[in-house]
């Protein structure tokens, strides 16, 4: 098993570099220049020393292995130094990634977004999962019963209605009509005493929300699908023919086995949790990573576009390589070797 | 002593099961009738889809609901009739008085869970072992069943086996409990022939061992034959006669247990014989009200179109569904 996520590390290495250089390639066709934000006013050779000082005018691999080595060794030392609060070689020199727009350190912002991010996505995400398993559960075991029809209308209505649809819904609804909670989200606010926290749960409630909704729509339907399928197998009977209870046969023989593609899908999807991020960033206000891509994108800030989606790639294909590793772990019968 | 005399530990009456399909009704067990006596080795033979596995099922209530239903019937163990008692009552039964093995040893075990686990599972429960004794029991049962090195074989999943062991491995699980009934559905069909007698003598042992009661579903007449105390004959969901082993051999009384035998002479042929019967196997769609093996019989005649036969006593312990009577070439009259 060690060996194994060593190899899938390794060959992950040359396959981001190769998405890296795609990534590179696309945004550079696309139109850009670091000083297009500039005022009018700024004469035509400051302009041009700008543009030198970041490398813009470099040929294009230059400026792809410049990019390539502040991003996995510049960077890198950066958060060692922070960390261990140690410095190696020359810290003062190392060049970083720079913003276009801000001019500061994309990595710098990045990690100042990221656990707005984090709260928001990751409290929908588990949400969404501990709301799924148990209604994907229950609704085959209880097929065709109310509960399972309430939820199967319910995940058809999550799942058919994009997040920036029940967003605006839910901002109208909670915020504006019934006056619940705030309609954006304010990443300034710290919890200090229990008032704070519970404006901060309040100012959660809605994103978070409306994200684990999507989430666990599609999910549940997986996991019922998935159950359904285990609960005709043979082996079920043969545990029922041994006088188990039905709670033990559901949990100890058919969940175990619903689950290994149900983890799967769940390392899958996170990626892509990201990607309804943006939007869900995008609605509520929420000053995270998703919103960052926007705002970089607009503002053609080419190198914190280039650094985020690389980021998301790299996320995809580490969620990968855990959906690989839980598989394992749940079904005997996958072998490392 | 004679087996039938014995006093019985398991009275089925009047079985009625049914799915509902989309195509319609499917009749698998149409109204079955018999009793195991203590000790007893009970063959069960049909061709295939005659209702043999779902009929067992339908005893401890195994069979999936819906579609499945259990239309009518008792069945009656220590008192109790297993059909309508409650769940609790149930699952004292099954796995502990009433052991199954199942036809199909590739997905009859659960395949993310080791075999010491699925063994120790019953023992646990019915036995309140606790981890140690359970594991050292299920050692002792895999042993018993043959499986060399069976400490270890109880930390192996069940793909890690060959089907002969996941057959071994399943049948430990049914025995685990000793169980005073034993329903064994084609337990040997998956496996080769040196397997099967091993398997076969694994059984029998038991059964002269603790007193238990076998019921054996299988397709092949030979193992019956050098075994079961008696044989019930199954076809489109209803037993179609039943005898002493020797009895069913030397004189079958239905035209349907004849042809299992190959021995059912052709009326244009004659003296030629036949092992296949001719036709095709009875619709189950609807419920039997004629005789239906009349189609492939060529005994039939008029009754056998009107009604159908119940099971009529043709000598001793020996009962026939069939308005015939081959020996004397004339309608069986009932007495
Ligand atoms: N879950 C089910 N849904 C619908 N029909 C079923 C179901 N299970 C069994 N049947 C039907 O019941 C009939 C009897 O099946 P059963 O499995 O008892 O036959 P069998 O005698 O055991 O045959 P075999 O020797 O092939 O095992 C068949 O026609 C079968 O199609
Ligand atoms: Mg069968």
């Amino acid at each position: 098993m060690g060996q194994y996520i060593i190899r899938r590390t390794l060959i992950a290495i040359p396959t981001l570099v190769v998405i890296s250089f795609v990534i590179f390639i696309i945004l550079d066709l696309a139109p850009g220049d670091p000083t297009a934000s500039l005022p009018l006013t700024v004469p035509p050779e400051v302009r041009e020393r700008i543009r030198e000082t970041l490398g813009f005018n470099d040929p294009f691999l230059i400026r792809w292995f410049k990019w390539m080595s502040q991003m996995f060794i510049a960077e890198p030392l950066n958060a060692t130094e922070q960390v261990f609060n140690v410095s190696l070689g020359d810290s003062e020199e190392r060049l970083r990634i720079l913003s276009w727009s801000s001019r500061a350190p994309v990595i710098d912002t990045i990690l100042e977004r990221l656990p707005q991010t984090i709260w928001v996505l990751g409290t929908a995400f588990i949400l969404g999962v501990l709301i799924a398993i148990p209604v994907g559960v229950i609704s085959a075991y209880k097929q065709y019963s109310a509960f399972d029809n309430v939820g199967t209308f319910v995940s058809m209505a999550g799942y058919s209605m994009p997040v920036f649809f029940t967003g605006v819904l839910a901002i109208v609804i909670f915020s504006v009509w019934l006056d619940w909670f705030p309609s954006f989200y304010d990443t300034t606010h710290k919890v200090t005493d229990f008032d704070s926290f519970v404006f901060q749960l309040k100012q959660m409630a809605m994103p978070v929300g409306v994200l684990a909704l999507f989430n666990a729509a599609a999910l549940s339907r997986f996991t019922r699908s998935s159950v359904l399928d285990n609960l005709n197998e043979d082996y079920v009977r043969t545990a029922r023919s041994k006088g188990l209870r039905e709670n033990r046969v559901l949990l100890r023989h058919v969940l175990r086995n619903s689950l290994i593609p149900v983890v799967t899908l769940i390392a899958l999807q996170i990626p892509g949790i990201f990607a309804g991020a943006i939007i869900t960033e995008t609605i509520f206000r929420i000053n995270g990573l998703g919103k960052y891509l926007i705002d970089s994108i607009l503002a053609a800030d080419i190198p914190a576009v280039q650094t985020l989606t690389f980021i998301f790639a790299a996320l995809t294909v580490f969620f990968n390589l855990i959906a690989d590793v839980t598989y394992g772990l749940l079904d005997p019968r996958i072998r490392y070797d | 002593m004679n087996v039938t005399q014995r006093e019985p530990v398991l009275e089925v009456k009047e079985l009625r099961t049914q799915f509902d399909t989309q195509d319609g009704i499917v009749h698998a067990v149409n109204g079955v009738s018999f009793t195991l006596n203590k000790g007893e080795f009970l063959g069960v033979v049909g061709e295939s889809g005659s209702g043999k596995s779902v009929t067992m099922m339908s005893l401890l209530r195994l069979i999936p609901m819906p579609p499945g239903e259990i239309v009518s019937g008792t069945a009656m163990f220590n008192g109790e009739d297993l059909l309508t008692l409650g769940e609790d009552a149930l699952r004292k039964v099954r796995g502990a008085k009433i052991g199954f093995i199942f036809q199909d040893p590739m997905t009859s075990l659960n395949p993310v869970l080791t075999v010491g686990f699925q063994i120790q599972e019953s023992l646990k429960i019915h036995q309140n072992m606790d981890d140690k004794q359970s594991r050292a029991r299920a050692q002792e049962l895999l042993e018993m069943v043959g499986i060399p090195a069976a400490a270890d074989r109880l930390d192996n999943f069940p793909f890690e086996l060959s089907g002969g062991m996941r057959q071994r491995a399943m049948i430990a699980v049914a025995l685990a409990c000793n169980p005073e009934i034993l329903i064994a559905d084609e337990p040997t069909t998956a496996l080769d022939v040196t397997i099967q007698a091993q398997i076969i003598e694994i059984i029998t042992d038991l059964r002269d061992q603790l007193d238990s009661a076998v019921i054996w579903i299988t397709h092949d007449l030979g193992v019956v034959a050098g075994l079961a105390d008696r044989v019930l004959v199954m076809y489109g969901g209803q037993i179609v006669e039943e005898a002493i082993v020797n009895d069913l051999y030397a004189d079958p009384q239905h035209p349907y247990t004849k042809g299992l035998l190959g021995s059912i002479p052709r009326l244009d042929q004659k003296g030629a014989e036949l092992t296949n019967i001719k036709g095709q196997p009875p619709n189950l769609y609807s419920f039997p009200e004629s005789c239906s093996f009349a189609p492939r019989c060529p005994y039939a005649y008029e009754r056998c179109w009107n009604e159908n036969p119940p099971l009529l006593n043709v000598g001793e312990s020996h009962f026939a569904s069939c308005w015939w009577d081959i020996e004397n070439n004339r309608p069986r009259y009932v007495s």
